[in-house]
């Protein structure tokens, strides 16, 4: 969001209304700038066009860069910089090696997807994004529509006919 | 496609909340100056953890001589206080992770209380090893990082350090998981506030606005992370019971260790959860959210897992006399009748006998059977700690070297006072945040609100009139759920 616009806002007071909203918003061919809600709402992603999250694919490459980690690291360690016989056991005793190398892996996996998660979607301790309403954390299930992509007229016209409680606008 | 919920399906949330009112029930505590019961418990948690700290600063300045510790019981309230913490410490993953996907929506209205608690016990048990190397200020040692003594490593094939593994990345996947799920209660309660409290809860909600394709990765985000985290949950205990098995001492040489480890873990953890819940929803009236239903639920959890713990003991004692090994059946002999028989008897009594009296639904569902049973289960499974490992060290295999141990003032002192500084924690935790997942309540409300579900009269006087209304209005949980259930 690095130019401001203008976003003219309809808040629904149940989810049911705002899927309805969205369909007849798919039907008519508007373009949806967001949609905010209180809690996940299930089934909203396909009727939104929202591509499945990729996110599982960066935790397997995370949780696969730390088996390596650990695996490869402990290996090093014990046949390369510093070589000890523990018990009688051979310097590569990979069993051994097996619980470090499993919590290395949850631990990378876990780390990096959050990482992932809160970077791409733009949060972070301090952010500041723009708050269209108080109430849709709360109650209000929210579409919005940007003024570049439909004119104001046309947007709220189509708030007002499918049943939304409260319209505003707001510069973002 | 469309899932019909079961009548019999107890309803989740009471008292015809409507969104709006869940914020309000939730998260209103937060807003309110605390009131005389929560001053008075955290009063006394204060002082149990002043004393805790003074205890390891007397333990840390004078030495660990300064516990009763002897050749040859080297583990004694300690390490029994380490393993009673850390299994606790498995609840809070247990619900938030497993029942996660297991798709058990009784999880929410206590999830978030759960995870809390794990953090704050692993937090408890953590000091035990820390404080019992001695000499504290080499605890970095344990680490396996360049130094300018080699670089001279860890023992990686040693299961004290896959315990340190283990621990620090339980404790560092807990507090992700669980900081990702309040970051949404958080942008509620700033929307919610002014002033210092806005800019506050404004830094903490990380910038949450609610959009849907962030909603979409929070989802996914929480699914991958449960699915990491069950195995983790189940690998920490068993690691630390590795810690005991792959000893060659009798009584400990056991590969049952593992699961047994494990089921008592969730046992002792459940408990916790029951005895922080009762006070809880007490505390901050959430009788709404935290339902009889909930509470039964736990309590079939506990005679599972208490059931398991039990049979874990007969199969160690038949497995004893059948290896026909005399060093093992000696330990368990001790165990039952040897000096510290009291400890076994309080094991066995609190774990195995008296959670069967939750076979009777009538007492799983009696807040104070419920209550006191959960105090018991914590001081046998207490016990079970304890009987493993004072009991064992003290009757080695030189008849000579045998001894009784007793704890110091010091060792009773960390201990009590570990559980005051966990008081303070939580206590500390249900004033800055909401203890019930506001947002995933909310998800719940409309498959599992009684005024959602009907044939539960019994709940709601009034609720075939709210039924009629809601199905009037087209809000019936079948005509519109259909979307949850073709989602998974």
């Amino acid at each position: 969001m690095n130019k401001s616009r203008e976003v003219i806002f309809g808040l629904y007071d149940d989810e049911e209304d705002l899927m309805d909203a969205i369909k007849v918003a798919n039907k008519d061919h508007l373009d949806i700038y967001d949609v905010y809600t209180p809690f996940p709402v299930h089934g909203l992603d396909p009727i939104l066009g929202l591509e499945e999250s990729r996110l599982h694919i960066a935790g397997f490459i995370y949780g696969a860069i730390g088996t390596l980690t650990a695996f490869l690291g402990m290996t090093w360690i014990f046949t390369q910089d510093w070589p000890i016989i523990f018990g009688g056991k051979p310097y590569w005793s990979v069993p051994a090696f097996i619980p470090i190398t499993f919590e290395l892996t949850v631990l990378f996996s876990a780390i990096g997807m959050v990482v992932t998660f809160y970077t791409v979607c733009g949060l972070g301790p301090g952010v500041q994004n723009p708050i269209l309403h108080d109430r849709i954390t709360d109650d209000k299930f929210c579409i919005a529509f940007d003024t570049h992509d439909i004119s104001s007229a046309d947007a709220e016209k189509f708030l007002k006919a499918t049943g939304a409680t409260e319209i505003s606008n707001k510069i973002i | 496609m469309s899932a019909t919920v079961s009548p019999l399906r107890e309803p989740l949330v009471q008292g015809n909340k409507s969104y709006h009112d869940i914020t309000e029930d939730l998260i209103s505590p937060t807003e309110q100056a605390p009131g005389a019961a929560w001053l008075t418990i955290f009063g006394i948690s204060a002082v149990l953890a002043g004393v805790m700290v003074f205890c390891i600063v007397w333990t840390v300045w004078h030495g660990i001589g300064t516990w009763d510790l002897n050749r040859t019981i080297g583990w004694g309230w300690d390490i029994t206080n380490f393993v009673w913490w850390i299994g606790i410490g498995h609840a809070g993953t247990l619900i938030s992770a497993i029942l996660l996907l297991f798709r058990q929506k009784w999880r929410t209205g206590v999830n978030r209380a759960a995870e809390a608690m794990t953090i704050f016990a692993v937090m408890c048990a953590g000091l035990y090893p820390l404080i019992h190397m001695g000499r504290i200020w080499l605890a970095i040692f344990i680490f396996p990082y360049p130094n300018t003594r080699g670089s001279l490593w860890p023992n990686f094939n040693s299961p004290l350090l896959w315990d340190v593994f283990a621990i620090s990345t339980y404790f560092t996947v807990s507090i992700l998981f669980w900081y990702t799920g309040l970051v949404p209660d958080f942008a509620t309660m700033r929307d919610r506030a002014s002033g210092i409290r806005k800019r506050i809860y404004g830094f903490l909600s990380f910038g949450w606005t609610g959009s849907a394709k962030h909603w979409q990765r929070w989802e996914a985000l929480s699914l991958v992370l449960a699915g990491l985290a069950t195995p983790l949950v189940l690998s920490v205990h068993t690691i630390v019971s590795f810690d005991f098995a792959t000893s060659v001492i009798p009584g400990w040489h056991t590969t049952i260790f593992p699961p047994y480890f494990v089921a008592g873990a969730v046992f002792s953890g459940f408990a916790m959860v029951q005895t922080l819940m009762l006070i809880t929803r007490k505390l901050l009236s959430l009788e709404n959210y935290i339902t009889i239903g909930h509470i039964e639920s736990m309590n079939k959890v506990i005679l599972v897992t208490g059931t398991i713990v039990g049979v874990a003991y007969l199969t160690e004692l038949f497995i004893a006399w059948y290896s026909g090994y005399i060093y093992e059946q000696f330990a368990f002999f001790n165990r039952a009748v040897g000096p510290y028989y009291w400890s076994y008897f309080g094991m066995m009594f609190c774990n195995v006998v008296s959670p069967q009296l939750f076979w009777s639904g009538k007492l799983r569902r009696n807040i104070w059977v419920t209550f006191f049973m959960s105090i018991f289960i914590n001081i046998g499974m207490w016990f079970e700690r304890f009987v493993i490992i004072a009991t064992t060290l003290a009757r080695d295999y030189l008849p000579s070297s045998w001894s009784y141990y007793v704890p110091t003032w010091v060792e009773i002192g960390i201990f009590v006072g570990s559980i005051g500084f966990f008081g303070v924690l939580y206590l500390l935790f249900t004033r800055v945040a909401p203890v019930v997942a506001v947002a995933e309540i909310k998800s719940i409300l409309k498959s599992s609100g009684d005024q959602y579900l009907a044939g539960h009269t019994h709940h709601h006087d009034g609720i075939i009139d709210d039924y009629q209304e809601a199905e009037a209005q087209g809000k019936v949980y079948d005509a519109h759920h259909h979307a949850h259930s073709e989602h998974h």
